[in-house]
Order: C-alpha cells, then sequence, then structure tokens
C-alpha cells in the first residue's frame, strides 16, 4: 500500500502497487483477503475507482461503523503495509471506450466507485460519448469525488446529484431518492438505446432497475452490481 | 498465507474454548446467511406437516402450531462458514413433542422448507431434545431474514441443517441427501468432528 | 427483494480462479423456464455455499462450495454453459 487519501469524512481511497499487475477493465473489481495472526480470514470486494492508465490501482472504501474489513482499511492501514488481493476480476460489468454511448450511470453512496472508473477512463481517451451520472448520496459532505466530477463535468459528461437526507441552503437540485420521473429527465430515453450502468447497496439497485424498466428501457442494457446491504 | 498487519476482525476472543468446536471463530453478531430469497409465507397461509413412512399425515395450522406446549433454550450454534454464536435463546416446540403421536418405521428424515431448501437428518438426531421448531429468538418472533416464522434448530449439528423456513419433516426409512449435502457438504455435519464437507 | 442478493460479478474472482478465463461474460441457460442469461447477472446468496440463481425463476444454477483447496460445483440447474476461450 503507498498511500491513503481521504476523500469524505467516511471515505478514503487507498493507492496500491499490486505486483505483477496485468492492468484492469473500467468497472472491475478486486477481491482483499485479511488473515490475522491466529488464521481467521475476511475477504471482501472492492471496485477499483481509478482507470485503467498505470501499474498503481485506487480502492475507494467506504468506512461502515460495523464493517469488519472497511475499518481496517481505511484506519489501520499505513503505507507499506501489504495486502492479499486477487484480480482484477469481473467482465460484466466493464465500460470500454469503443463501445460508446450513450452511457447512464446511476451510483448510490460507494456505488459510484466502478462508475468513476469509467468517467476517468473516458476522460483519458478524450471520449466524446453522451454520458450522464445520476449520483444519490446522503448529503453534499458525502458525495465522493465531487471536486473531480464538477472538473470533469462538460465535453458530453453530465454529472446529475441528488441528495436524500440533508441539502445545502440554497440547493436546487434534486432532493429524493432516485425514482422513475428523475430516470426520466435524467434521460437518455429508451429509445436511444443507452449502456446502463447501476451500482450501489442492493435496495438502491433493485429500485433503480425495476424503474429503468418501467420506464422501458431494455433489461438488457441495463447491467447492476449490487453491493450487499450496506454497500461497499 | 500472509498476515494481514494489525488485522483482528470483528470476532469475540477469550470466549470458553470448550465451547468452541474446532476452525470456528466466536462472534456476536448474528450472520443472515442463505440460499436463496427470503419467502413471506403469510400466517394465515402457513402449516407444518410430518408425512412420508407414517401412517396418516399430520398437519398443524399456525394457530394450532402456538397452542402446542413450547420451550425457551439457550443453545449454542456453529456455522460451516465458521462463525460460533454462544448462548443464543430461542422458544419453540420440541421436535419430541411433535413426534410423540406419530407412529414410523422411519430411521431418517427430510426437513423441507418454503423457496424448496431441504435438509436431511437421521431420526434419532431430532430426538430426545436435540430438536426444536423454533418461532421466536431472543424472546421476540423470529425474524424473516433469521428463518422466520419458523425454523427448524439442531444446534449439535453444523447449522445449514437448522432450516429456515421450515415447512415440514418427511420421514423415510432411506437417507437421503439435502440441499447442502448434495452440493458438497456432509452428510451428518458434527462440528466437533469438523464434519464440514463431503468425504470428511 | 432481497437485500443480501447480489450479482453474479461477486464471485468473478471465485470463478477465475477455478475456469482460469472470464466467466461472468460467460452465458447459462436455465434448465427450468429455459431463460439464457451472462453469468454476471445471476442472482448471488451466500449461505453456507453460494447459490447463483436464475433472475427470471429462481432456479438454482449453480451451487459453489468452497475450502481452502478444493471447490465443489453444481450446474445442476443449468442447461448449457457457453464460455469464450
Amino acid at each position: 500500500m503507498i498511500e491513503l487519501v481521504k476523500e469524505t469524512a467516511r471515505t478514503k481511497s487507498i493507492v496500491l502497487d499490486p505486483s505483477d499487475w496485468p492492468g484492469h477493465r473500467a468497472g472491475q473489481h478486486v477481491d482483499i483477503r485479511l488473515t490475522a495472526e491466529d488464521g481467521y480470514q475476511a475477504q471482501r470486494s472492492y471496485s477499483i475507482a481509478s482507470a485503467p492508465d498505470r501499474s498503481r490501482i485506487e480502492l475507494t472504501v467506504e468506512r461502515l461503523d460495523d464493517g469488519e474489513v472497511s475499518p481496517y482499511l481505511t484506519d489501520e492501514l499505513r503505507p507499506g503495509d501489504q495486502i492479499e488481493l486477487r484480480g482484477p476480476v469481473g467482465g460484466y460489468f466493464v465500460w470500454e471506450p469503443p463501445q460508446g454511448g450513450p452511457l447512464l450511470l446511476i451510483g448510490g453512496g460507494s456505488g459510484v466507485v466502478p462508475l468513476m472508473a469509467m468517467i476517468r477512463l473516458r476522460a483519458t481517451v478524450g471520449s466524446a460519448a453522451d454520458s450522464r451520472l445520476l449520483f444519490s448520496s446522503r448529503s453534499l459532505d458525502d458525495v465522493i469525488f465531487r471536486n473531480e466530477l464538477e472538473r470533469l463535468q462538460g465535453d458530453g459528461l453530465r454529472v446529475v446529484h441528488t441528495l436524500t437526507r440533508s441539502q445545502p441552503p440554497g440547493w436546487t437540485g434534486y432532493a429524493r431518492r432516485v425514482d422513475a420521473e428523475m430516470l426520466a429527465e435524467v434521460g437518455p430515453s429508451p429509445a436511444e438505446l443507452p449502456r446502463v450502468y447501476v451500482c450501489g447497496p442492493t435496495p438502491f439497485v433493485e429500485a433503480v432497475a425495476e424503474a429503468l424498466v418501467q420506464l422501458g428501457h431494455e433489461p438488457r442494457g441495463v447491467k447492476t452490481e449490487r453491493f450487499g446491504p450496506t454497500g461497499g | 498465507m500472509a498476515v494481514s498487519r494489525g488485522f483482528r476482525g470483528r470476532r469475540q476472543l477469550g470466549a470458553d474454548a470448550a465451547r468452541v468446536p474446532p476452525g470456528q471463530y466466536v462472534t456476536a453478531d448474528f450472520p443472515v446467511l442463505s440460499a436463496g430469497p427470503t419467502p413471506h409465507t403469510p400466517l394465515q397461509d402457513w402449516n407444518f406437516t410430518i408425512r412420508g413412512a407414517v401412517d396418516r399425515p399430520t398437519f398443524w395450522t399456525w394457530d394450532e402450531f402456538r397452542e402446542l406446549p413450547s420451550e425457551t433454550v439457550t443453545v449454542d450454534i456453529h456455522c460451516v462458514t465458521k462463525w460460533s454464536k454462544l448462548d443464543t435463546v430461542w422458544t419453540g416446540v420440541s421436535l419430541d413433542t411433535l413426534l410423540e403421536l406419530v407412529e414410523t418405521s422411519g430411521e431418517y428424515v427430510l426437513a423441507f422448507c418454503d423457496g424448496g431448501y431441504t435438509t436431511n437428518l437421521p431420526l434419532d438426531d431430532l430426538t430426545g431434545r436435540k430438536a426444536w421448531i423454533a418461532y421466536k429468538y431472543d424472546g421476540e418472533p423470529l425474524e424473516a431474514e433469521h428463518g422466520g416464522p419458523a425454523r427448524l434448530l439442531v444446534p449439535h449439528l453444523y447449522f445449514w441443517k437448522s432450516a429456515k423456513w421450515v415447512r415440514g419433516l418427511e420421514l423415510r426409512d432411506y437417507d437421503e441427501p439435502g440441499f447442502w449435502e448434495t452440493y458438497g457438504y456432509h452428510n451428518y455435519g458434527d462440528p466437533w468432528k469438523e464434519q464440514r464437507y463431503s468425504g470428511d | 427483494m432481497d437485500a443480501l442478493m447480489l450479482d453474479g460479478n461477486a464471485v468473478a474472482g471465485l470463478l477465475q480462479e477455478v475456469f482460469a478465463v472470464e466467466m461472468t461474460t460467460a452465458t447459462v441457460s436455465c434448465n427450468a423456464c429455459g431463460r439464457t442469461e451472462a453469468v454476471g447477472a445471476l442472482r448471488v446468496f451466500r449461505g453456507a455455499g453460494i447459490v447463483m440463481r436464475c433472475p427470471h425463476c429462481d432456479n438454482a444454477l449453480v451451487t459453489i462450495v468452497e475450502e481452502d483447496i478444493r471447490v465443489w460445483m453444481s450446474f445442476a440447474g443449468a442447461r448449457t454453459l457457453q464460455v469464450a476461450v
């Protein structure tokens, strides 16, 4: 592990320099396994946040208060520590520039991580594909990658936030959970046959996937990555 | 296998080792593990059946089931995925009570459940105050994610044998592996002999 | 809907170790309802072992029991598995 970067109060990006790293595709993840001195092991999957342009990778981890692995990664890990990881894995939830757009990326909390890899890759290769990120967070302070997303807006990328728990004074954006009406407004329409990627806690993904199908989006055009009940 | 510096995990340390089977770690949580989606059978549709190698099937509706004598027991449970939880409190009907009036030549049981899950056990492992159909955990109605309205509770075997959402027992003369016993886990599952996998 | 349910992607690492090729883009057909889906689109449940179910009819297509050096896999619920090699 090389570096720990604080993203928000609850999330940190961990920069790793894995040995013999073969490179990865945007949307892939790694499986991390931790072993205690007495042999006890815990394993979790984390999406790679960085674009596939270097031999280093970044994982952005949300610290769950009652988590077993995330608090270790965000609080305990120090530069120089080694972590056992397997990957990159996952060819299903992947976007590559030749696939083009329109791209509709919908993230709930730390579900934005694999989508960020896609957005970063898009910027790196200078893709002009029509891309929209609909990003649901609890509050403005919880928005991961906030500044970078603001910088990357434009050149065909549109970022729309919805803040579900609290909004700053003067907030004119969405202030509720993602629903069919919001998706219809953010677009693209089903007729445009967008590639849709939805990622976040399982209940979030379920609700969004159902709303997309309700709106008429082709189910095979929607790829989902569920994080389980708590996410991350 | 490299040790992750400073990693301890969330398990409890300091439990009485004599209560922890080999290879297990004690947890204070109650992990939810499931082979499939959580069923939600309404209580008015719920019933419990004992059928198979019996003279005639016996059948209880939810109301009838709740009128049966029940007891509250405190037991340790052990999951094959390596967590153990000590002193768990359950309320339910003993299998001795349910099988009291059932005459059978069968020596084996297949428990069947909403959602299609099954598990097999020798009949002997269900009798003699070793098993219950539990509908309360820690004094509260058993939550759906933990197997409610009722689950089989057989604490002396690995917890996959304590089938969630149980709807009945099929008594048989022959032993037939249930779901996990077919797909890689041990046919019997004694945690003290570490009988986790097929062929152990 | 189950808050614990994951997608086939969640077992990508394990499948890659067993099969040595990317498996989440392999397609599998269900022998209960006949529909075909990418492995990554299956619904994953973690019980004593892993169960991968058909997103259309919930049939258990694949089960996985893991030990340190052995993995038991069953494809009993699947009709065919198509993998790019």
